[in-house]
């Protein structure tokens, strides 16, 4: 008999009764919650008299609609109404239940998934759902973590279990060194160019090869974070010694004995050699090249030292007409060179991209440059409030804004808009985040998904360059 | 739940591939603490010329004439035609909550996005994989008839065209069972409440530092 994946271990260790129709209920160990698809979810569980199964299973922040100014107005900073009531709900919810909350004026706020694996709310082994699709993203701790919908949060809040079909396994393989300049994120944006959107549907993907092994786990969440992105709900990395370095002494790590015993158990965390996958996708570490996506999907993603593709090469019809229908909303010519896309506005956040690791990159690239002065904007927002405690004792903070470069509070920011932070219509940004769709960071809005270290070289420059000749 | 054994309706064809949730609701739409009200909002930014905003009355606002739903031939449409990869992207319920509360019931497409498939169980919203090709002529018999209507039986795990033409499909078993009777998925698991606390016993022997550590 072969061995087992990773996947199928955690899937073994969760699984509390499989069912003759093929379902099972899967045992969920943390919940993260944010403010958006709880509400309705909370509501469910008051209109059928239900109570959380588990308390202390849940951790809970707002970060969608949290404005990244002026946090010392706390709640009242918050300018649109229906953000505010969201807000305020989140925490009347959580205060009703008794579930832990850090509240927008405390300093462990931050982006859901940046607070988890930085409280050790994220620990190896663990089962983890939020209403968030990028919580994939905690895969990267040896997790079995996915998003959910609403009705599948109340689901978890009232019995700890979700009903969940077994997924198929597929390792991603990522061989060698990656090249000086070359993160996580152009990683993760090349396997996407690779294997499509939907190339990871149905499947839980394991990252692996010595790429990934000698990645931090800043860059192994930013590819857990994009597995999403390729269709996958799960993205995963084996425990090794750099998880467990990175999990020890945090709030809600284990200490003493139970910790002795939780590595024993982490330890394990990993694919059997001789485990079977369904699929394995390989790629060579010094193949990729910093990555720039053009279009409106994240699959379409080119090289910094490439071009825009030309529809007209396409031979597939349904693919013709969607980079046909990408060129005309991003405002771009076929065969045009990817650094001579200007730019408007550059964002450097999200739960991709605004770790402690993420902003010394872009930090090191602006270092005693300016920013260009055609550029709108250019926007840093820490992923938690402990995150820019540590930037400003870093004195990454006075070194972006020596640059001219924004300094903000945390949250999801322009990611995805719910918040005062948009893009204006035509607007073309360099951002670290995760999705280009059309509309996703402002109406009519244009997103380049690029590394933090790119989008930092793209300020200076107020085009998309290469950031790998700022390095030399 | 609402329970889904049956269904007629008009089909719309929505001819592009990766449809994801930013598209089918876009985000500020979410800010709703409501599962109800999002019809008007579905495909904002396809559907209407103008950029929308919460709380707004969307029947004011200038329609795009070239998106498929506003189409007079299509109005009243309950089964929605569409590309490989539909629903994309964020994990929002908001999504197949807006699709239903336009007055889609079924979906059909040659492949879905996995958080999204499963959210329309969910909301007794039933979406249907079927081949390409079949799709392919589906969308073809669908613009070239005014009036085109599948008729799906979830309980046969067909859908039939006006021809009499019948194309099975497959759903997983548990699913077909709750969408059939409408059932809350929330109580039938509470079934097995001493199951999930054995196994929390287990857990609490083998695993202990994954129960109230931390703050």
């Amino acid at each position: 008999m072969a061995g087992k994946t990773l996947y199928d271990k955690l899937w073994d260790d969760h699984l509390v009764k499989q069912r003759d129709d093929g379902s099972a209920l899967i045992y969920i160990d943390r919940h993260l919650l944010h403010e958006v698809t709880s509400p309705q979810a909370f509501e469910g569980l008051r209109l059928a008299n239900r109570k959380p199964w588990r308390i202390d299973a849940n951790l809970a922040t707002p970060d969608h609609n949290v404005p990244t100014t002026d946090r010392e107005k706390g709640i009242e900073g918050i300018v649109d109404p229906v953000s505010r009531i969201q807000v305020e709900t989140l925490g009347k919810n959580c205060d009703e239940f008794g579930i832990l909350e850090f509240k927008i004026m405390d300093q462990r706020q931050g982006i859901v998934h940046v607070i988890g694996p930085e409280q050790g709310a994220t620990l190896p082994g663990m089962t983890i759902v939020c209403g968030d699709s990028h919580t994939s993203t905690h895969g990267a701790f040896g997790c079995l973590a996915h998003g959910i919908g609403t009705s599948e949060v109340e689901h978890v809040l009232a019995t700890q279990c979700l009903v969940q079909q077994k997924m198929k396994n597929m390792l991603v393989k990522v061989n060698g060194q990656l090249g000086k300049g070359v993160t996580g994120k152009d990683v993760v944006l090349a396997i996407i160019g690779k294997i499509g959107t939907a190339g990871g549907t149905g499947y839980a993907i394991e990252f692996g090869g010595e790429a990934i092994q000698n990645l931090s786990m800043e860059g192994r969440m930013t590819i857990c974070n994009m597995a999403i992105e390729a269709g996958a709900r799960v993205g995963m990395v084996a425990v090794d010694g750099t998880t467990i370095e990175y999990v020890k002494g945090r709030p809600f790590s284990p200490t003493g004995d139970a910790w002795d015993a939780a590595v024993k158990y982490w330890r394990t965390l990993h694919s059997d050699l001789d485990a079977e996958f369904d699929k394995v996708v390989e790629l060579d570490g010094a193949d990729i090249m910093p990555q720039v996506s053009w279009g409106t999907s994240p699959e379409m993603v080119a090289d910094v030292t490439g071009n825009v593709p030309d529809p007209a090469k396409e031979e597939d019809p349904i693919k013709r007409e969607g980079i046909e229908r990408a060129l005309k909303y991003m405002g771009l010519q076929a065969n045009q060179a990817i650094t001579d896309i200007m730019l408007d506005r550059v964002f450097i956040g999200s739960c991709t991209n605004s770790r402690i690791e993420d902003l010394r990159e872009a930090a090191s690239v602006v270092k005693g440059r300016k920013v260009a002065k055609s550029l709108k904007q250019a926007m840093v927002v820490p992923g938690s409030g402990l995150v820019k405690a540590q930037a400003e004792a870093e004195g990454l903070d006075q070194i972006f804004l020596d640059a001219g470069l924004e300094w903000r509070d945390p949250g999801c920011s322009m990611c995805l808009a719910m918040n005062a932070d948009k893009l204006g219509q035509g607007e073309h940004c360099a951002s670290t985040s995760n999705r280009n769709f059309e509309g996703r960071q402002g109406f009519g809005g244009r997103t380049h998904l690029v590394s933090p270290a790119m989008a930092a070289a793209a300020a200076i420059a107020g085009h998309f360059v290469d950031v790998r000749e700022l390095l030399n | 739940m609402r329970a889904f054994t049956q269904h007629q309706g008009l089909v719309a064809p929505m001819d592009r591939s990766n449809v994801d949730t930013d598209m089918i609701i876009p985000k500020q739409f979410l800010k709703s603490i409501k599962r109800t009200g999002f019809g008007p909002n579905l495909f904002d930014e396809l559907r209407y010329l103008d950029e929308g905003k919460p709380d707004q009355d969307s029947s004011q606002r200038p329609l795009n004439p070239d998106f498929v739903l506003n189409q007079p031939r299509y109005k009243g449409a309950s089964v929605l035609l569409a590309r490989s990869n539909f629903g994309c992207g964020s994990s929002r319920e908001h999504a197949p909550w807006a699709l239903d509360d336009y007055g889609f019931r079924v979906i059909i497409a040659p492949s879905f996005a996995d958080i999204f498939y499963n959210n329309c169980f969910k909301n007794g919203l039933l979406p249907i994989v079927l081949e390409e090709k079949i799709v392919d002529q589906l969308f073809q018999e669908a613009e070239a008839s005014e009036g085109y209507k599948l008729t799906v039986d979830l309980e046969a795990k067909t859908v039939v065209t006006p021809s009499g033409e019948s194309f099975g499909f497959d759903v997983d078993d548990f699913r077909r069972h709750c969408l059939l009777h409408g059932l809350d998925d929330i109580g039938v698991t509470l079934e097995d409440a001493e199951l999930i606390k054995s196994y929390e016993d287990q857990r609490r022997q083998t695993a202990p530092w994954l129960f109230g550590a931390g703050q």
